[in-house]
């Protein structure tokens, strides 16, 4: 196997964020960019997950706020955030995080389904696993992850 | 794709949808030798075209059609068959073109049954007839040997049609081809998002010119403002196509069902020529085909059946379209058998839609709403065409996506009736930015009828009528809500002491939203929604304005749904307005006091009552489930207050007639009690139809009757939509404008705001009309037109002494000092460039006032 196919073949890039202490990795090629959410414009009536629209050069984008999504509480009020622009179905995204953390090459191959003992919340926006040294990078699955209001109760 | 080959394509599939049509118009008026020549024409034409690119099958089955079709022209009889063989054949040459699209060359194949059976038919009805006396089934297709004498016998009569047909044409469509162009969709689409980023840029530089006091910029920034409002109507002017492009291929439907399910319907359109935005058209395509489908279908009885009601065995299917303050209404009409509500009702509970207690007292007009539910279908049997619970509610969440409504009545025997209403044109809007919560939002201006400024002393001010705020203006109450609370953006009581409120309508409601702030008018593109939030119902879209930050679109419609969530509770706040107006005028009342159905006193206005009258309860008779009355020698249908009257068996029975335009209806009540003069104070809070709301009347809690509700019950015309409001008479506008896009735009701008609006094309059409005795007690007119300007049309105006006071208003679209002085010259009262459509509200508004101030 490791004949045929060449090492960037075998390794899956990964931008890495952090949001309430646990590493989160999004596959760099669904990323667009990652910048700093700058006059958001709130959804009134919208689930509280939407941190609302701004104009990202001329797009306009969605913000959801991750730490809602995943459940935990709303970060403190003026701590500075950032974002990762993702696009889906057409539409643009960006997803609000805690701190942006560097890029991170993996094998594809140590990618592990999700953990039982994995905390619900974060099992219902995870593609799997990789496990670091002393600490896990779950893989968060864009689809679902904007599937906001599917699991709204139990949040 | 070879050019020359595209363009055929085009071109051919134009002519074939117009065959289509054609054919079918034919069939019911075989001697209209018009019609068929244009048939033979474009047959022909394709036949020509298809031996120049060398395409021998389409080549030899055209040229079988066109043999059969000659002969027709030669005065041989027209049968149904022959119609629908040639349609048979229709069908196979798009089979064959979508081939030849996907392949571009023609497929393999034969297509000798077909000619075969076009070339008996044609030998049969020239009177040869020497193959086939016997009948065609289109199924018995002959094998491919025996087929060219066949052809062959449809050639003698060619020739001179042919002769015929050429001068005509090329006629006609020599001089239509030099004045346009084909230009591909897509660059129209790319020219529109072009011009829909320039208008955003152009926001954007008159927002940062705005923040510097003098700037060298402004002159030419003006400059640049106005050419781009200019192009943006252009271009906008490109995209708009009649709605009868939408509808070409119904005709064929109808008539193929009508043969289909033995049904014989007429198929009625009017209106085909309203133009609309072709992205707003080629959504509605599906949904309308469909309801026409299920007219058909659903609505139109079996001959059989139709005689036994009394009407006539042809059953009809009216579509027609019209504008109406910047909606294009398309309504689908049948007399058919109207709608079952009880088995909608039934339905309804059966599958859950509603418990038994609602729906016993639902109208049958909500219940109707259900027919819309997904998967809902009353159909007992499935049919081809239609009945399998995928449909009306497809239909409505496609008419949904572009903004639009539809909504449904029925009279059970006497026909169902669809109204849909969609936006002219989905890409840009003006719109007004308001501010509520601490965020803003825009408006769309086509829904904004006027801005009303309140504080605590001013003469708008803002009451309250148990829970419900309403604003009186000029007498008039307006429901009010606060755009605050309804987008839940501000928590604590509403502070409607100093506010500003904008007054919207949306369709027939009328209703005044509360803001915190009102800044600007501004052109904006309206973006789709992220999907994800398509779900809130008071937002149309988003924008980003030329500050750059983004704002949500107010979806008019989803706030008037939002706010009168019942139209009965909306037209009974509207005829509380017109009471409250009289209890202004003339402080007490003259109300009739009776009883029906319950002990507790009911009351109408004495002034809406034509007469009082008692008739022997005998001669009240059913006729078709509905109660009438020999009345001074004509039928006079009867209506109950409500289902608790008991109507006599015997004596006399006390009626309450109304006549409205020449109609009378009666209604049934108990015991008429009271005639008392009373100073009115209506509580709007009823819900239930028929029913204003309840006033103090003698100490006595009252119901006051709303009469409106009655009429529609006993008169089932009032299906209708188009008309039937007695309002207060609309100040009368003539409009003349040369380009009929502007009178289709302008005219709904005006209509919106509240003005009955005569659209015309010419000055000398304007002079005729008031030549023949028309009153309008304004005129918009155009000054740059062909003929007759604005000016000389404003001289001549001024110059009769009959119209010498009617005030003009020119458009124009350069404004010049030179014509401004020329326009002052010939008596123009005021002046309007051309795109200003609030501009002009604002001018006739001036304009009006100060008529009435004359008058």
């Amino acid at each position: 196997m490791s004949d045929r196919m060449s090492p960037t073949d075998n390794n899956i890039e990964y931008v890495t964020a952090t949001i309430g202490g646990q590493l989160f990795g999004l596959p760099i090629s669904g990323v667009q960019d990652v910048f700093m959410p700058e006059r958001l414009t709130r959804v009134p009536l919208a689930a509280p997950e939407f941190a609302g629209m701004l104009n990202l050069r001329g797009r306009i984008v969605t913000a959801i706020d991750m730490r809602l999504r995943l459940g935990l509480p709303p970060a403190e009020e003026g701590r500075p955030r950032m974002a990762i622009g993702i696009e889906s179905k057409g539409e643009s995204y960006g997803l609000l995080i805690d701190t942006i953390g560097e890029v991170m090459k993996l094998l594809a191959a140590s990618r592990e389904g999700n953990p039982v003992n994995l905390d619900a919340r974060l099992t219902r926006v995870s593609a799997g696993v990789h496990r670091l040294d002393g600490s896990l990078l779950v893989v968060l699955d864009v689809d679902r992850v904007l599937d906001v209001g599917a699991h709204a109760e139990a949040a | 794709m070879d050019e020359l080959l595209r363009d055929f394509l085009t071109e051919t599939h134009e002519s074939i949808d117009v065959v289509d049509v054609e054919l079918v118009r034919f069939e019911q008026e075989p001697n209209n030798a018009q019609i068929l020549g244009r048939i033979f024409r474009l047959v022909h034409t394709i036949k020509g075209t298809c031996g120049f690119l060398n395409l021998p099958r389409l080549e030899a089955l055209t040229h079988a059609a066109e043999a059969l079709i000659g002969n027709f022209r030669d005065g041989a009889p027209v049968t149904s068959e022959s119609v629908s063989l040639i349609l048979t054949t229709i069908d196979r040459i798009k089979v064959l073109l979508d081939e030849l699209e996907r392949n571009q060359a023609e497929q393999a194949g034969n297509d000798q049954d077909l000619i075969e059976l076009l070339g008996r038919a044609a030998a049969r009805v020239s009177g040869a007839a020497p193959a086939a006396p016997e009948a065609q089934p289109p199924a018995s297709a002959p094998s491919a040997a025996a087929e060219a004498p066949a052809t062959n016998a449809g050639k003698p009569a060619r020739p001179k049609a042919d002769a015929a047909a050429r001068p005509s044409e090329e006629g006609a469509d020599g001089l239509a081809a030099r004045k346009s162009i084909r230009v591909h969709v897509d660059t129209l689409e790319q020219l529109m998002t072009m011009v829909s980023e320039l208008v955003l840029t152009r926001n954007q530089l008159l927002e940062i010119v705005r923040r510097h006091e003098d700037s060298e910029f402004k002159a030419p920034l003006q400059r640049l403002s106005n050419v781009t409002a200019e192009l943006q109507e252009g271009v906008m002017k490109t995209r708009m196509q009649p709605i009868g492009n939408a509808w070409q291929k119904l005709p064929r439907i109808v008539r193929d069902l009508s043969n289909e399910l033995g049904k014989p319907i007429e198929f009625e359109m009017h209106g085909a020529e309203t133009e609309l935005d072709r992205q707003v058209l080629d959504l509605i395509k599906d949904p309308l085909t469909h309801m026409v489908r299920n007219s058909a279908d659903h609505g139109i009885e079996q001959p059989a059946a139709r005689q036994a009601a009394g009407k006539p065995e042809k059953g009809t299917i009216r579509l027609s379209a019209w504008h109406e303050g910047g909606h294009i209404i398309i309504e689908i009409a049948d007399d058919g058998r109207g709608l079952d509500a009880q088995r909608i009702k039934a339905t309804a509970v059966a599958r859950g839609l509603a418990s038994e207690a609602e729906i016993e007292k639902m109208p049958d007009a909500q219940a109707f709403k259900f027919i819309f539910a997904p998967g809902f279908s009353t159909a007992s049997k499935v049919t081809n065409v239609s009945g399998r619970g995928v449909g009306l509610d497809v239909v409505r969440s496609n008419i949904d996506q572009i903004g639009g409504t539809v909504d449904v009545k029925s009279v059970p025997g006497r026909g169902t009736s669809f109204a849909i209403k969609i936006p002219l044109t989905l890409a840009i809007v003006s719109a007004l930015i308001v501010e509520a919560g601490g965020d803003r939002f825009a408006i769309p201006q086509l829904a904004v009828v006027e801005l009303v400024r309140v504080r605590a002393n001013s003469e708008h001010r803002i009451e309250r009528i148990k829970d419900a705020a309403v604003l009186r203006l000029r007498n008039k109450l307006l429901p009010l809500v606060t755009l605050k609370s309804m987008l839940k953006v501000a928590e604590g009581g509403d502070d409607t002491k100093s506010a500003f409120i904008v007054v919207m309508q949306v369709g027939s409601q009328t209703f005044g939203v509360v803001v915190d702030a009102v800044f600007h008018t501004e052109e904006i593109v309206v973006k789709p929604m992220c999907s994800r939030l398509r779900n809130i119902a008071l937002f149309g879209g988003n924008t980003i304005l030329g500050d750059g930050s983004v704002i949500m679109i107010i979806d008019p419609n989803g706030l008037a749904n939002a706010i009168g969530s019942s139209a009965a509770a909306q037209h009974a706040a509207e005829n509380a307005r017109e009471i409250e107006q009289r209890t202004e005028d003339a402080s007490k009342e003259s109300l009739l006091v009776f009883r029906a159905g319950s002990p507790q006193p009911k009351a109408v206005h004495l002034s809406l009552v034509t007469r009082l009258e008692e008739i022997d309860a005998k001669t009240i008779e059913g006729a078709d489930g509905r109660l009438m009355v020999q009345y001074r020698g004509q039928l006079m249908p009867l209506v109950l207050v409500n289902e608790d009257v008991r109507i006599k068996e015997k004596g006399v029975q006390p009626l309450l007639v109304f006549a409205d335009e020449g109609r009378s209806m009666g209604l049934i009540v108990d015991e008429i009690v009271d005639i008392v003069e009373e100073r009115l104070r209506i509580e709007l809070a009823s819900q239930r139809p028929g029913v204003l709301g309840s006033a103090i009347v003698k100490g006595q809690a009252t119901e006051v009757v709303d009469i409106a509700h009655y009429l529609p019950l006993a008169f089932e015309d009032w299906l209708a939509w188009a008309g039937g409001r007695t309002d207060r008479s609309p100040v009368r506008v003539l409009l003349i404008d040369d380009a009929p896009f502007f009178r289709n735009m302008l005219a709904p701008v005006l209509k919106a705001a509240g003005y009955a609006v005569t659209p015309v094309a010419s000055g000398q059409e304007a002079l005729a009309l008031f030549e023949g005795g028309e009153r309008f007690d304004i005129v918009v007119t155009d000054l740059d037109m062909p003929g007759m300007d604005g000016f000389d049309f404003t001289a001549a105006v001024r110059s009769n002494p009959r119209t010498a006071a009617v005030p003009v208003i020119g458009l124009s679209s350069l404004a010049s000092p030179e014509t401004i002085e020329r326009g002052r010259k010939v008596g123009l009262h005021d002046y309007v460039a051309k795109f200003d459509r609030q501009g002009l509200i604002a001018a006739l508004k001036e304009q009006t006032a100060e008529v009435d101030r004359a008058a």
